[in-house]
């Protein structure tokens, strides 16, 4: 941690004299860059209007003109966006979700970017970027998934962190006995249970089975997945879940654990704020990486990256690459990373990471302890029709456990539709 | 056109004031047929024609015969559309059970059509439901059917009965619970065109019925309701169609969930074709295309009945 501190302060330097170097160099830029973002969100917005002044700080020449979609409806106006008179920069996301607009040739292909030197440090997302052995985009930031549990339950209980999948259990029995539930969550809206389903099957299967099951490699009905499914119903069969929780939504499953009724929520990074608006503190916070199932298999973890991405129909493609040089930049990363901004990581290894325990274990955790691999999330790595379909099953199966042949046929029965 | 202008003979008059009883119509006409057909008319016939082709909504779109209804009908070797059947019977309950705003509205209409202090306030209460936002009536519904903590399910829990997962969280009973949210201001609605009716009833012939010795059921039966007859069909028009269009109440109150078992085929068109995981326009426009033919046969019979109307009053 110390370390990244330190070569951060130095690329820092270094970036900033490269920075005054560039406009020197003549690198001059002129004309209109339109970047059209989905960060709407308070501090997102905050952030993105920050990037968008300091780069037209870099260029004074250049006319920058930014639109702020709503994060949720962007997902549906990207495609009228991108059809006709496309901005220059938009904002998305990795892996599958990019395949519609890379097939259709609405994304431009920046390899050559992703060729240069500085493009080195972010090593770690090329291949969620890579579609047809070419790069459509850069990442801006990044976030673990893990489990975020009450601490102070936890004490009172006498329970350690668990490791293993046997510890997980008799943890939640523990818990159970309390008169708590195990684990809120909210499937109203259907990717939480997505996330239970990719770690359940990364470490039962690996992270190579679960890439090769979201590429429509492997049936549904296959046995492997089935040992992933009973695994899940081990802890349904418990009562570890919360009641009702298809007519919640992630928020609305929050106040279960702000109020202690449930103990822990499988979650991303970005639950924490809503934890500590409902008022836990960080000595009743905590978080652990999901516990090993098959010891056989590395751990795999979740970590949905957000992403800049150019248009083919780009009007000052020159500006745009060099808007995403700057987005991707060590320092730029830093800063809009920092707890007081998006409060995520940065995907540039020689970025610092914000002095706050939740994202410092993360990148803990992401750097020395994902040996299997990263992956981006059930919505990102699988097809959006497999996805849908498939979240909607795996919803159905954890209120009734009973209908898992007829969920899996249905979700075989649509894999070999899409994948034919 | 000079020789037009300057050849000012009586027997011969310009072309236009010759054919101008068989003209001036249709130039009357004209905007509302050029808007209709290209926000009517030609959409419809390009969802025939996307409903034909697989089409990311992005890309090339590919020619792929009727094999999107194939899909959805389940021909050859496949099953029928499982998500398909679930929309379609739950249209049908949408149609039958929406129909209750009707006699609903009605009986609101007689109970607030009379002259008492303050009646105007009380008949814009009732109205109430229908002035506000769809969104914000399914979302005060979703929390009043709240599973342990909304209200719904703290009266039936008075009764010992106790739907698990709540209302909206159960597949058996999430359809009628949205429909019941949806009668709210449909039955409000139904209620102002009675009320309006009600107006336009003869006093005379109620007069003369009373005289007659009827009342009750009876004159409600035999007078009151087939001089309604105008109102009747313009609510059963507007509670058809609305039945056929419900999309907003299912997408704020359960999103077609929980696993789907909500949907109707409107929203189900959305969701393949336009939400966030919807790129299959062709099949798409197949279950919109089905839809058409739906709310059709309604069109026809609306059509038909109102020609006999018009027919019978020449």
């Amino acid at each position: 941690m110390r370390s990244i501190m330190k070569t951060s302060f130095a690329a820092l330097a270094a970036a900033s004299i490269a920075a005054t170097a560039a406009i020197a160099d003549g690198h001059q830029l002129s004309g209109d860059l339109k970047i059209t973002s989905d960060m709407s969100n308070p501090a997102p917005r905050a952030v993105m209007e920050g990037l968008v002044a300091d780069f037209g700080a870099l260029h004074p020449d250049l006319n920058i003109e930014l639109t702020i979609v709503d994060r949720e409806a962007w997902k549906t106006q990207i495609r009228n966006a991108l059809s006709a008179n496309p901005p220059d920069v938009v904002n998305w996301y990795a892996a599958n979700r990019m395949k519609p607009y890379v097939d259709a040739g609405l994304f431009a292909d920046i390899s050559d970017l992703w060729a240069e030197e500085e493009f080195a440090a972010l090593a770690s997302t090329k291949g969620a970027m890579t579609l047809n052995d070419a790069q459509w985009g850069v990442p801006y930031t990044y976030y673990q998934w893990g489990v975020y549990y009450r601490k102070d339950i936890f004490e009172e209980l006498g329970l350690e962190e668990p490791t293993t999948w046997d510890e997980e259990k008799a943890n939640c029995q523990a818990i159970l006995d309390s008169g708590r539930k195990c684990y809120t969550i909210g499937s109203k809206f259907l990717w939480t249970a997505g996330g239970w389903f990719d770690y359940i099957n990364s470490r039962t299967n690996g992270y190579d089975f679960h890439i090769a099951l979201a590429s429509g490699e492997i049936e549904w009905t296959d046995d492997r997945v089935r040992q992933t499914f009973a695994n899940w119903r081990e802890l349904i069969d418990m009562g570890a879940f919360i009641d009702d929780h298809q007519t919640y939504s992630w928020q609305e499953a929050l106040p279960f654990m702000v109020n202690g009724e449930a103990a822990s929520y499988l979650m991303g990074n970005f639950s924490v704020a809503a934890f500590r608006e409902g008022g836990l503190t960080d000595d009743q916070l905590d978080f652990y990486q999901f516990p090993v199932i098959n010891p056989d298999v590395d751990f795999a973890e979740d970590a949905p990256t957000d992403t800049f991405h150019l248009t083919s129909g780009a009007a000052n493609p020159e500006a745009g690459k060099e808007f995403l040089r700057f987005v991707t930049s060590a320092d730029v990363q830093t800063k809009i990373n920092s707890g007081d901004a998006l409060g995520q990581l940065p995907v540039n290894a020689n970025s610092s990471i914000d002095d706050d325990k939740f994202l410092a274990e993360g990148f803990e955790m992401l750097s020395t302890n994902a040996g299997g691999g990263i992956m981006q999330f059930f919505d990102r790595d699988f097809s959006a029709e497999m996805a849908s379909v498939g979240m909607e099953g795996l919803q159905e199966f954890m209120v009734f456990p009973d209908n898992l042949d007829d969920i899996l046929a249905r979700l075989e029965d649509t894999r070999q539709r899409i994948y034919q | 056109m000079t020789t037009a202008s300057t050849n000012t003979q009586p027997a011969e008059r310009g072309w236009y004031k010759r054919n101008e009883i068989a003209i001036t119509p249709w130039l009357f006409l004209l905007p509302a047929i050029l808007f209709f057909a290209v926000y009517v008319i030609m959409p419809i016939a390009q969802s025939f024609w996307i409903s034909f082709h697989a089409w990311d909504g992005l890309g090339e779109k590919t020619w792929v015969g009727t094999a999107n209804y194939e899909r959805l009908f389940g021909i050859g070797d496949q099953n029928m559309d499982r998500k398909f059947q679930i929309s379609f019977w739950n249209n049908i309950k949408w149609l039958f059970l929406y129909l209750l705003a009707i006699p609903m509205g009605l009986f609101i209409a007689l109970f607030l059509n009379q002259t008492v202090r303050g009646i105007r306030l009380y008949k814009s209460l009732f109205f109430f439901p229908f002035v506000i936002s769809q969104v914000v009536v399914g979302l005060v519904f979703s929390w009043f059917y709240l599973p342990n903590d909304g209200a719904f399910d703290q009266i039936v829990g008075l009764f010992g009965i106790d739907i698990s997962g709540g209302v909206l969280g159960n597949p058996n009973t999430a359809t009628y619970g949205i429909i019941a949210a949806g009668l709210w201001p449909q039955t409000a609605y139904c209620m102002i065109l009675y009320l309006t009716g009600l107006n336009a009833v003869d006093p005379e012939q109620v007069e003369a019925a009373r005289l007659d010795g009827a009342k009750g059921w009876k004159m409600l039966w035999y007078v009151i309701v087939p001089q309604l007859k105008p109102a009747t069909f313009i609510a059963f028009v507007v509670t058809i169609v609305g039945a056929l269009r419900s999309f907003d109440f299912i997408a704020v109150m359960t999103n077609g969930g929980p696993f789907g078992s909500t949907r109707v085929l409107s929203f189900y068109m959305f969701e393949e074709s336009l939400s966030e995981f919807g790129f299959r326009m062709g099949y798409g426009a197949a279950i919109a295309v089905v839809l058409f033919f739906i709310m059709l046969g309604f069109i026809v019979y609306f059509l038909w009945s109102m020609y006999q109307d018009e027919k019978g009053a020449h």
